[in-house]
């Protein structure tokens, strides 16, 4: 249990909430994340900051040029959004996180700010090239999901800053989505691997290819060799299996007590071809 | 702080540190031994509640996330000393053994047929899967459910 003793305070608004996490609170949306971390012990901050409810970090709105998505936007609610329709990707990645509680409990902002390697969301986000906007004291910034992230638990968030929302960029056409973990339980596995892929094609070949993968190295991670080899490449199995070796080594797996980085390395692989034979079964 | 929120129904009003555990305010605070706690840490969903007609866990919830919402737990279920047709469906079925984990899923289910109110057997499994049971082998869990949501939406 953590302690009762704990602050924390509910924020009128985005302004206050920044005053607040400049004067040293950690901000908290959905907990899922931080309250298991206070549970453990690892992570002791003065008090939290309860951002979950800010009406500025709320929003999900489409512009332009493509969907933003408040940082405290829970992954239920983007799942039953008719505006992430346009993003199949990001639905069939977010539809394998945790529990139903979970789902409508977590934060898009959680996910990201957690920079978890296994962090479901953040393979979608690599894959449609997602801009984290980012706000403090200092102003509004932002940056490309890749320069956000930078290992394990780690981001560019600066003192004082919090992320406001993440923005979706429409893409040209409509690639088939394609979304796999392997882990151990259905419900609750961080990921031993994921692949995630958007694969464009014309007349039976690939035209372009962005893939990305999950807990195969300190952070999400786009394998660019392949996305380029796999360009021209029919759609079958067989024709891709030679870039099995080239996806491989361009995964850094850690060894950890859900699996070896042997394993690891070897899942990927096996799923670059289940996405070939994805691709080849579907209508 | 003093806390406003309404539990199965009513309206409460509680003294209490917003980082108390809504587990622990629940239970300690306000007598309602129903919801229990296993892990504690998200994993077995023998806490789950309704906030908002959404499921939560209410170990990894703060007294402050319930603040002026609708809090469900498994005492709010029975309506004039009639159980609930779930609570019905779990006696009858044997979904219950120990009962250690049976208000979270009598809670995790009412949720699905919220949302879903004549799901297939695989989306019950599905929805479910956050719930741990030691002893029932899940199969009449289940089966409690699709008939719960038979009898409902009759
Ligand atoms: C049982 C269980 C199963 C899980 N399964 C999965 C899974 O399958 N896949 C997966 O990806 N994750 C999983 N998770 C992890 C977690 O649920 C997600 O990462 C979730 O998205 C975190 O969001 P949150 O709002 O709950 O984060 P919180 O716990 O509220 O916050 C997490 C971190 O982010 C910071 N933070 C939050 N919002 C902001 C913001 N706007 N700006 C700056 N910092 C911020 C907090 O300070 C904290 O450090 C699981 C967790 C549990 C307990
Ligand atoms: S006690 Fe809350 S999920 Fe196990
Ligand atoms: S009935 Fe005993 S844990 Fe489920």
């Amino acid at each position: 249990m953590w302690k009762s003793s704990l602050r924390i305070v509910k924020p009128r608004d985005l302004a206050e909430a920044l005053e607040l996490i400049s004067a040293g609170g950690k901000p908290v949306a959905g907990g899922t994340d931080l309250f298991v971390r206070l549970r453990k012990g690892v992570e002791s901050p003065q008090f939290l900051v309860y951002i979950g409810e800010l009406s500025e970090l709320r929003v999900l709105e489409e512009k332009e040029e493509g969907l933003v998505i408040g940082a405290a936007v829970t992954h239920a609610e983007l799942l039953s959004s008719p505006l992430t329709e346009k993003f199949p990707i990001l639905r069939l990645a977010l539809r394998t996180i945790g529990s139903p509680a979970i789902q409508a409990m977590g934060t898009i902002g959680g996910n990201v700010v957690n920079a978890s390697p296994a962090g479901d969301s953040l393979v979608p986000l690599y894959l449609l090239e997602a801009k984290v906007q980012l706000c403090g004291p200092e102003g509004e910034r932002e940056l490309p999901i890749s320069d956000f992230i930078l290992g394990p638990g780690k981001t560019a968030l600066r003192p004082g800053e919090l992320v406001r929302s993440v923005f979706l960029p429409f893409l040209d056409g409509s690639p088939y989505p394609y979304f796999r973990k392997v882990g151990r339980r259905r419900a609750l596995v961080i990921a031993v691997a994921s692949l995630g892929a958007l694969i464009w094609t014309e007349g039976g070949r690939v035209k372009k290819a962005r893939l990305a993968l999950g807990s195969v190295a300190p952070t999400v991670i786009r394998p660019k060799e392949v996305e380029e080899a796999l360009v021209g490449r029919p759609i079958d199995p067989e024709a891709w299996r030679d870039l099995v070796p080239l996806l491989s080594s361009a995964t850094k797996p850690i060894s950890d007590l859900r699996a070896s980085a042997d394993y690891r390395r070897k899942v990927a692989g096996s799923l670059l071809l289940d996405l070939a034979q994805s691709l080849q079964n579907r209508r | 702080m003093l806390l406003r929120f309404r539990l199965n129904g009513r309206p409460v009003e509680v003294d209490v540190p917003p980082g108390r555990r809504l587990l622990d305010l629940l239970r300690e605070d306000l007598g309602l031994t129903g919801t229990k706690e296993g892990c504690g840490e998200g994993e077995c969903g023998a806490c789950t509640v309704l906030v908002d007609g959404k499921p939560r866990l209410s170990c990894l919830t703060a007294a402050i996330q319930v603040e002026g919402k609708e809090v469900l737990t498994i005492e709010g279920l029975a309506k004039d000393g009639k159980l609930h047709p779930l609570q019905k469906a779990f006696i009858e079925t044997a979904g219950v053994q120990c009962g250690f984990c049976t208000p979270g899923f009598i809670m995790a289910a009412y949720a699905l047929l919220l949302v879903n109110p004549k799901p297939t057997r695989q989306e019950v499994r599905e929805w479910l899967s956050g719930n741990l049971c030691r002893c029932t082998g899940y199969e009449q869990i289940v089966e409690a459910v699709l008939r719960a949501a038979e009898e409902l939406s009759r």
